[in-house]
């Protein structure tokens, strides 16, 4: 099935398309891409970067440049950290970029944590 | 999902020709698909709620055997006494709450010709995409010893969270000052790498508080530490100096319950507690459906998209699966795991191209004692070429040294995960 649908592959390193079919497919492909890029990052900050108490940070709507900064100076072993330096090396400039864009267009708000079985959270 | 969405993969569909719906063929009533998801531990049930984050429509339901979910990530806390078992068990109201569909229940049989699991109660249901994510069963082949449930219910694994962390708990406490606690750990692959030395920590840290006198034997099979070896070292031979006997390269032959005594090759180790980790594999489910396709114990996925490489239609997660090179078996890689794979289910059903180059993250904390703890990292990249994700270089590593603000993060990742698979 998918190779009846132009792949691109194409889109995730930074080339345009051609074809007029694929700009549509591509900002919606980049968009989902960005999405799961970012659902990485859930597992620490929360779903959508709304961290349930708060540690991890949250990091639902944060501006995009300076996230980025952020993430390319921890990269750059420029910030200090535990784990973050480690996690963002892991990661292309391009990809991080689709992280940071996700973040900023998230609202920050509460998060829905896990319900305790014996009632309240 | 909105109507404009729905109209351009129509036209994308009509202009592509008729394959590009085919992934849409046989669809269930609903009109984002039907997805069955067997398993409703951290691999299960974060696929299960990211199906229906992302798109609403889907039919999902979850299998699971267990009225709650009870956290590996943590319970070792619980045998140490720096937690109990209640901070650790949690709800499926939220995913409820969400619409997705819990089923009590066990999946005994899978036909993926017809696209149906058989359940226990002898229910069935159909399915257009399956979800298997079973976690781990035990291998008591090779332990005569313990193939009883008289014998496994006292010599304990506690290696899956719940009443056997609990029962273990248990046994500490009830034994007298000055005792022995003898530990197995099995041959890697098995589930959480750092696991079985942050337990003997935690173990460590309860002894040396309320048992000052007793002695811990770490029987591992492996030839070395195999995680974390330089921060567990640092604990052991720092605040529990003394209290831990580790012997490398020690290899189960049996265990005698009567005697209680575990039995190596050229050896036997007697013990007043004794906790043995079997091998493991796949859960049972995975072989009935014949997804098992490396050493007769693990599932071979594709990584773009977690599908079995020998069911079609199937896919299979975390523990279960045969782990890409330097992945660990882990909650938080299940954590990544699920959500590639229900992306990637998403984009099946609606005949969508799934994402060419998934990343996917591993973050485990282990404490040392009640409050310091000490991480783990990695990120992997799916390599086009190569058809498997790896390990970026210059990525991941460890922690300098064990810390509370470390300790902090932990609970704090440990909280998110669960919402992440829960809330």
């Amino acid at each position: 099935m998918t190779s009846a649908i132009p792949r691109t592959g194409a889109w995730c390193a930074g080339l345009a398309l051609a074809a007029a079919v694929a700009a549509p497919v591509a900002a919606q492909e980049q968009a989902a891409y960005a999405r799961n890029l970012a659902a990485n990052c859930f597992a620490c900050h929360g779903t959508d970067g709304r961290s349930v108490d708060g540690v991890p940070p949250s990091i639902a709507g944060q501006n995009k440049d300076y996230m980025l900064q952020v993430m390319k100076d921890f990269k750059a072993n420029k910030r200090p950290a535990t784990v973050m330096g480690q996690q963002a090396r892991g990661y292309t400039d391009e990809q991080l970029e689709l992280i940071a864009g996700y973040f900023a267009g998230m609202k920050a708000g509460s998060a829905d944590p896990a319900p305790s079985a014996r009632g309240g959270n | 999902m909105t109507v404009t969405r729905r109209e351009f993969v129509k036209w994308m569909a009509a202009s592509t020709g008729a394959a590009a719906v085919a992934g849409c063929a046989g669809m269930g009533g609903s009109s984002g698909g039907r997805v069955v998801v067997i398993g409703g531990g951290f691999g299960g049930a974060t696929a299960a709620r990211y199906l229906k984050l992302w798109a609403p429509d889907t039919d999902v339901t979850v299998i699971e055997r267990n009225e709650t979910f009870v956290s590996c990530p943590m319970s070792n806390l619980v045998l140490g006494g720096n937690t109990q078992i209640g901070n650790i068990t949690l709800s499926y109201d939220g995913l409820r709450k969400r619409g997705v569909n819990i089923v009590r229940d066990e999946a005994v049989a899978v036909d993926a010709g017809a696209r149906q699991v058989r359940l226990a109660s002898g229910k069935t249901l159909s399915y257009d995409r399956l979800i298997v994510s079973p976690g781990i069963d035990f291998i008591y082949d090779q332990i005569p010893g313990l193939k009883s449930a008289d014998a496994q219910e006292r010599v304990l694994h506690a290696w899956k969270a719940g009443p056997q962390t609990v029962a273990l708990r248990k046994q500490l406490e009830a034994m007298p000052d000055g005792g022995v606690f003898v530990f197995h750990i099995p041959m890697a692959p098995y589930r959480c790498p750092p696991g079985p030395y942050e337990r003997v920590c935690q173990v460590a840290d309860y002894f040396k508080k309320a048992k000052p006198k007793s002695k811990i034997i770490v029987l591992d099979a492996n030839p070395d530490i195999v995680s974390k070896k330089g921060l567990f070292l640092a604990a052991w031979n720092g605040m529990y100096k003394g209290m831990i006997d580790y012997r490398p390269n020690s290899e189960l032959a049996d265990v005698d319950v009567k005697a209680m005594t575990v039995k190596l090759t050229f050896d036997s180790v007697k013990g007043d507690v004794l906790n043995v980790v079997p091998p493991h594999s796949a859960g049972n489910i995975a072989r009935q459906a014949g997804l098992i396709t490396a050493n007769q114990r693990w599932c071979g996925v594709d990584w773009r998209t977690m599908e079995s490489v020998a069911v079609k239609g199937v896919h299979v997660l975390a523990d279960a699966t045969l782990s890409a090179p330097a992945m660990p078996k882990s909650g938080s890689m299940a954590n990544q795991q699920a959500k590639v794979c229900a992306a990637a289910v998403i984009a099946l059903l609606k005949g969508e191209p799934v994402v060419a180059q998934p990343v996917m993250m591993n973050t485990c904390y282990s404490f040392v004692d009640g409050r310091s703890a000490v991480h783990v990292a990695s990120v992997h990249q799916y390599d086009a070429e190569q058809k498997m994700t790896i390990a970026v270089k210059g990525a991941g590593g460890l922690s300098d040294k064990a810390s509370e603000l470390e300790g902090t993060y932990a609970w704090g990742w440990a909280r998110n995960m669960w919402g992440d698979a829960l809330g």
